[in-house]
């Protein structure tokens, strides 16, 4: 069924622990400072993006306010500008979960950059209408990066779902 | 097993459930997916804005912030671990010339700023005794706490860096922020472990200054890489290379603190003022030790703003309505 609806593979069902640990773990990779390094990919984006796009019935709006909040507090931006990009981030992805699966990954890195970009698009507009500076083109690259990014986090954060039910020496996975 | 015998029975003709169940007609629980996207979008959208317009408008989430920033401290910690060991390894592999020339450059300068120190003090209560002669009030002594800057914020669209220190230590929002070559900024927002400072550079700071050689005063603002003279005519008495002290007209920053140096003036009279570009004299861009100024006191009261306008001209409408 995945990581392509198109491969006969079939997953094992996702475990909700690891989508909060996987949700956890990108929070705290955006709490690394890396100051105004351009092409710093948006880990939660990236994240909650894969979420909603491979398990649309179990991450989405609500997961995506409460994560943009949070992103809120850590970045000391405007209250609700996080909020705002993610949640857009999360309708976006959720319709086009259905979609995006039938292609290979490198389609569906295609697919999901505009997402990443939109995203990037309505925090610049949420931050010029309050009078913000412009921080230039090069803060674009954090979408580029992200996408180029889809292809190993696709793959790692299936992981688990790749494991067979019970361990078989003869079986070659 | 229940609902399963009640569907039954709903199919029996003539039954009094049969019309109850059909117009009552419940969907299996797995299609039941709470409701619509458009309707949850909305939802949280609006919420979003909602916060948005509370925190711009009426500043009333601070307490919030608060709480999350104070919470999420262990795990900031835990975030730069990694950053902090890369710090380590490279410092660790300084060579020890490197450290003997540092140390005797600063040595040097040590003693050249010797005698100016030295002198400081004698100036110092020269000062004051002349201050007292002339009944003028005392200048306040400049006293502050030294503080580390951590990292810069992510928020591109900011100039901020956080301080190791906060309200713990005694730090609140307003003080002045210097290094050992000018004003570096302002804390904005004191947390218990932190506090985080808006630079000059930031597009929504503002302080007020004066051209040191004449004194003539202006206001710099931050414009992103570089600072901003504003509101001065284009044939303002300015040069480039002047430099711009704080005129302390505010009550946040001490008289004579240099602030910027003038770079680059452009008198296009097509425009009613001149733009003037400064580079600030501080090292925003480097991690380095601090000076934050304790706060102002002392200031005289402000004069009372009079509520309603001198009514002279409305008088002279009036007669002239009559």
């Amino acid at each position: 069924m995945q990581p392509t609806h198109s491969s006969r593979r079939i997953l094992r069902p996702v475990n909700h622990a690891f989508i909060a640990v996987s949700l956890f773990a990108a929070l705290l990779l955006n709490l690394i400072p890396f100051g105004r390094l351009p092409g710093i990919p948006d880990w939660v984006a990236l994240v909650l993006a894969f979420w909603c796009i491979h398990q649309p019935l179990k991450v989405g709006m609500g997961a995506a306010f409460l994560l943009g909040i949070m992103m809120d507090v850590i970045d000391s931006s405007v209250m609700g500008q996080h909020a705002l990009a993610y949640v857009l981030l999360a309708f976006a992805a959720t319709g086009l979960s259905r979609r995006v699966l039938w292609f290979p990954l490198r389609a569906q890195a295609l697919h999901v950059l505009p997402l990443f970009l939109g995203t990037q698009a309505v925090m610049l507009l949420i931050r010029l209408l309050t009078g913000a500076e412009f921080p230039g083109l090069l803060w674009f690259l954090a979408s580029l990066s992200s996408a180029l990014l889809w292809y190993p986090l696709t793959y790692l954060l299936l992981i688990p779902q790749f494991r067979p039910e019970e361990k078989d020496e003869n079986r070659p996975i | 097993m229940r609902q399963a015998l009640l569907h039954c029975i709903s199919f029996i003709p003539g039954h009094p459930s049969a019309l109850m169940s059909v117009v009552g007609h419940a969907p299996p629980p797995f299609f039941k997916r709470g409701p619509a996207p458009l309707v949850r979008l909305a939802f949280f959208a609006s919420l979003s804005i909602l916060l948005l317009i509370a925190d711009l408008r009426f500043h009333t989430l601070e307490w919030a912030r608060l709480a999350v920033t104070t919470a999420a401290w262990p795990l900031q910690r835990a975030a730069w671990l990694p950053i902090d060991a890369a710090e380590n390894f490279s410092e660790y592999f300084v060579r020890v010339s490197t450290l003997q020339k540092e140390n005797e450059v600063m040595h040097r300068h040590q003693l050249e700023a010797a005698h100016l120190l030295l002198r400081q003090q004698h100036l110092e209560d020269e000062n004051r005794r002349l201050r007292t002669l002339l009944d003028l009030r005392a200048r306040q002594p400049v006293s502050g706490q030294v503080a580390e800057i951590i990292y810069a914020a992510r928020d591109p669209f900011s100039r901020r860096v956080i301080l190791n220190k906060g309200t713990q230590q005694g730090i609140q929002s307003g003080q002045a922020v210097i290094d050992d070559m000018g004003v570096i900024g302002q804390v904005t927002r004191a947390f218990p472990l932190t506090a985080e400072v808006t630079l000059l550079t930031d597009k929504q700071q503002m302080i007020p200054v004066q051209v040191q050689r004449n004194g003539l005063r202006a206001v710099l603002a931050g414009a992103g890489d570089n600072l901003e003279l504003r509101f001065l005519a284009t044939n303002a008495e300015v040069q480039p290379g002047d430099i711009l002290v704080t005129s302390g007209l505010d009550d946040v920053y001490l008289p004579g603190l240099p602030v910027a140096t003038v770079t680059h003036i452009d008198r296009n009279t097509a425009f009613t003022f001149a733009r003037i570009l400064c580079t600030p004299r501080a090292a925003l861009d480097q991690h380095s030790l601090v000076l934050v100024l304790a706060p102002r006191t002392g200031q005289p009261p402000r004069p009372e703003e009079t509520a309603t306008p001198p009514d002279a001209p409305a008088k002279r409408i009036r007669r002239g309505a009559h």
